[in-house]
């Protein structure tokens, strides 16, 4: 793994001021990132700074890099046997490929919602306490108890299932089960959540519910979103990256992406034309 | 040998199949003759005196010319399926090809098409040249025997048919035996030579009737569905219907092939009882089956208590579940988790070649190799326990050995089924690899898993071959592992080896043991369905 110096000049068309709301610190920097699947290069150079407290999207035709790139953020390409990494990814200025790094702590601070909602086998408050649990957040049933309550509050969930904490997370409908894994990411407290299509098992209105949640969980969470909805891009973020074929071909703030794409095969795939 | 003792021996010949003589061990002072006397008259103690048509003489098995005579026409059922069989086949490749032109012959218009494509035709002809001969073959093979006795029983005088039901079924075997040739040793009355020639000659044209039959109904099957071929005949759907029926057929014969393994195991043990009381078999605590044939022979009170070959089959079960359980489970935990893809690679055909060694081979290193192994470890020079030479634990750790590979190749299989999703997601909350499997994996992975375990156990619990060779015969009611004991099967194998009566509550008792066997791994079965599906439920 290459480790090189950060320089934000490698990003020069970055704009840090950040719209809509933000510190405007920039949480995950990412330079010349490179990943391999044995021989075949999923991404070919990979410079972007994610804002703190924002809302990213990731768009791109399937196959583009964009989930790959997503799993980098918090090390989830690691559990795949033939995958490599080169470049630097710092979270908060530390090397998160790094010697000294855990990955294990990496993935408390950078949580994850998958594309297709997988609570585990277990009731709706072990799903969320699971985190908790094994990270030793709370000393007390109580405290674990108050954290679960909170998660699942926040993540819109709680007056829905109150009630019956009991049974199992996997008897909730499609929509619940997805806003019951942002309630189990949020449980452990993470810095940023990384959000892999997490709408598209979802009906509309499940969506409707996800995307407000999304909204709101931005005023505590850095938040990245690979997306193929492009509506959904517009409509829950503040910058918009555009991947094609393992590059990054533009990346600004999300209103200027969509009323004003400086590439043309930006403009090609918001307007329709392929992907 | 004497000549009486041969005349006796081909007299009992003829009684049939169900007497067995015993053996010179249980008898070693006793002379030949005398013990073939004693048999007849215990036979006849039971089955009623024995029809004695002639006396002894020594040239009786001579063959009787009026019963070879009619032999050289024969035609036997098989001969006559073979044909038919043939024949068959030839009429159903050529009512295919007649079915399938014919079909293709239809003119076809862009408005009317056929209804099933032509080979389906061709199906459907090959199928009515094959099924209803096929049905004749059936009910012939299964009334061919009863009809024709009845018309040879009806054709014989009366003083020999008009009898009780047990001579009635020794006549019909003698003459049975007598028309397939069978040399009884024995002079008949001309009645029933005559009757056996009557019933050779019967069956001989029985079974030519049944060719003709069969193939001229093949004929006209072809003929009918020949005319049936149109555009509208849906031709696909009766086939679909018969390859339906087929099926069905197939799953039937399993089925019915356990239902009378059951019910026979079922019959013999009914007779078990009626000599051991249900409740001294299964809670007696004395398990000594040595009936003497005589009174005054050592051991004539047998003893069936058979709680000592439970706790012993439990014992060595639960020992080697200790044993094939945690290395099992763990390695798949390993193997499926942990391994690069190469060790898994070849990790698991490794293990899995556990499984196919033969059990006597495991039997020679349990009672040679494990056996004294124990015996220096626990024994008096070692942790100074009272250890016997065939010891529970020997057999049990070495059966757990033999079953490892089940509980690990399943488990494998099962960790690896469950879907990364799962896996992700614990990783992405921050949990280690041994988290995610305890708390995420083995949970979802249960039900399989407890298959497994279950499938095991009743391995463990058939096993017969290592306790035979390394725990022993002497049914001891004891929980320690380090004294001899035996099992249910072992007891079922030494009941049954050699030459037995099969009316003496020893032998029987083989069936007894048997259906408890059967009664307990079907509980298992029962369990482990009832596991699985109970988590699926959550799961899925």
């Amino acid at each position: 793994m290459v480790s090189k110096m950060i320089d934000a000049t490698t990003t020069p068309w970055v704009q840090v001021t950040a719209p809509g709301g933000g510190t405007g610190r920039i949480k995950i920097r990412s330079s010349g990132v490179k990943v391999y699947y044995g021989d075949k290069q999923a991404l070919k150079g990979i410079n972007l700074d994610i804002a703190e407290n924002s809302v990213t999207a990731l768009i791109g035709p399937s196959g583009c890099g964009k989930s790959t790139y997503l799993r980098c953020l918090n090390r989830m390409n690691d559990t795949i046997d033939r995958c490599r990494v080169e470049g630097t990814i710092s979270l908060d200025g530390e090397d998160i490929y790094g010697r000294t790094i855990d990955t294990v702590q990496l993935r408390a601070r950078v949580g994850m919602v998958f594309q297709k909602p997988n609570p585990f086998p277990k009731s709706i408050f072990d799903n969320v306490a699971y985190g908790p649990r094994i990270h030793g957040l709370a000393r007390r049933i109580e405290d674990l108890e108050e954290i679960v309550q909170r998660s699942l509050e926040r993540a819109g969930l709680w007056s829905e299932v109150k009630s019956r904490l009991l049974d199992p997370g996997t008897g909730l409908s499609g929509g619940q089960q997805q806003r019951l894994c942002i309630a189990r990411a949020i449980a452990v407290n993470p810095e940023v959540i990384l959000m892999d299509e997490p709408c598209s098992a979802l009906d509309p209105i499940a969506t409707a519910h996800i995307e407000e949640l999304i909204d709101e969980l931005r005023a505590n969470y850095t938040i990245v979103i690979v997306t193929h909805n492009m509506q959904q891009a517009a409509r829950v973020s503040q910058k918009t990256a555009f991947f094609h074929l393992g590059d990054l071909v533009e990346f600004n703030d999300t209103a200027e992406i969509f009323t004003n794409p400086r590439d043309d095969k930006t403009q090609g795939y918001i307007t329709g034309r392929y992907g | 040998m004497p000549p009486a003792d041969r005349h006796l021996g081909a007299r009992l010949l003829t009684h049939g199949s169900t007497l067995t003589f015993l053996r010179k061990v249980q008898h070693p002072s006793q002379h030949p003759v005398d013990r073939f006397a004693e048999d007849l008259a215990r036979f006849e103690a039971v089955r009623g005196p024995f029809k004695r048509t002639r006396p002894y003489d020594t040239d009786s098995r001579i063959p009787v010319d009026g019963a070879g005579a009619g032999f050289s026409s024969k035609v036997s059922i098989g001969m006559s399926a073979s044909y038919l069989l043939l024949v068959l086949i030839v009429l159903g490749l050529f009512g295919y090809y007649l079915g399938k032109s014919r079909a293709v012959a239809i003119p076809v218009t862009p408005e009317s098409r056929l209804h099933s494509v032509p080979s389906y035709h061709g199906y459907f002809v090959a199928l009515w040249a094959g099924v209803p001969a096929f049905l004749l073959l059936a009910l012939w093979v299964m009334l061919e025997g009863w009809l024709i006795m009845a018309l040879v029983l009806g054709a014989m005088p009366e003083r020999l048919t008009n009898v009780g039901d047990q001579e009635l079924s020794l006549l019909r075997a003698t003459i049975l035996n007598h028309a397939n040739g069978i040399d009884t040793g024995q002079t008949l009355d001309p009645a029933i030579e005559a009757a056996a020639v009557h019933y050779t000659t019967l069956s001989s044209i029985g079974n030519w009737c049944i060719l003709v039959l069969g193939s001229v109904g093949a004929m006209v099957g072809v003929r009918f569905a020949l005319r049936q071929v149109s555009m509208s005949l849906r031709a696909r759907n009766h086939v679909e219907q018969v390859i339906n029926v087929v099926l069905i057929l197939c799953s039937l014969v399993a089925i019915m092939t356990t239902v009378g393994i059951v019910l026979s195991l079922l019959f013999e043990a009914m007779l078990f009882l009626s000599h051991v009381h249900p409740y001294d078999f299964l809670f007696g605590l004395q398990w000594s089956p040595q009936i003497a044939i005589r009174a005054d022979q050592v051991g004539s009170s047998g003893a069936f208590g058979a709680v000592p070959l439970f706790t012993g089959t439990l014992l060595i079960s639960a020992v080697a579940m200790a044993v094939a359980v945690p290395i099992g489970l763990l390695s798949a935990i390993y193997m499926a988790e942990y391994a690069p893809p190469l060790v898994r690679s070849l990790a698991k055909p490794v293990l899995e070649i556990l499984a196919g060694i033969p059990t006597v081979v495991y039997g020679f290193f349990a009672a040679l190799t494990m056996a004294p192994f124990v015996r220096r470890v626990f024994g008096a020079e070692g942790l100074g326990f009272d250890v016997s030479s065939e010891s529970a634990l020997a057999a049990g750790v070495v059966m757990g050995i033999m079953i490892i590979p089940f509980v690990s190749s399943l488990s494998d299989d099962v960790i690896n089924a469950v879907p990364q999703s799962l896996r992700d997601g614990s990783y992405g909350l921050g949990a280690t690899k041994s988290e995610t499997i305890s708390q995420v994996l083995l949970p979802a992975a249960l039900p399989g898993i407890v298959g497994a375990i279950l499938l095991a156990v009743s391995r463990a619990i058939g096993e017969t071959m290592i306790v035979t060779m390394a725990a022993g015969l002497s049914a001891n009611l004891t929980a320690n592992p380090f004294e001899a004991v035996t099992t249910v099967t072992v007891q079922i194998a030494t009941l049954l080896v050699g030459d037995q009566e099969f009316d003496s509550p020893k032998t029987l008792s083989a069936f007894g043991l048997g259906l408890v066997l059967f009664v307990v791994t079907l509980l298992l079965n029962i369990i482990a369905l009832w596991v699985v599906n109970k988590y699926r439920e959550k799961y899925d």
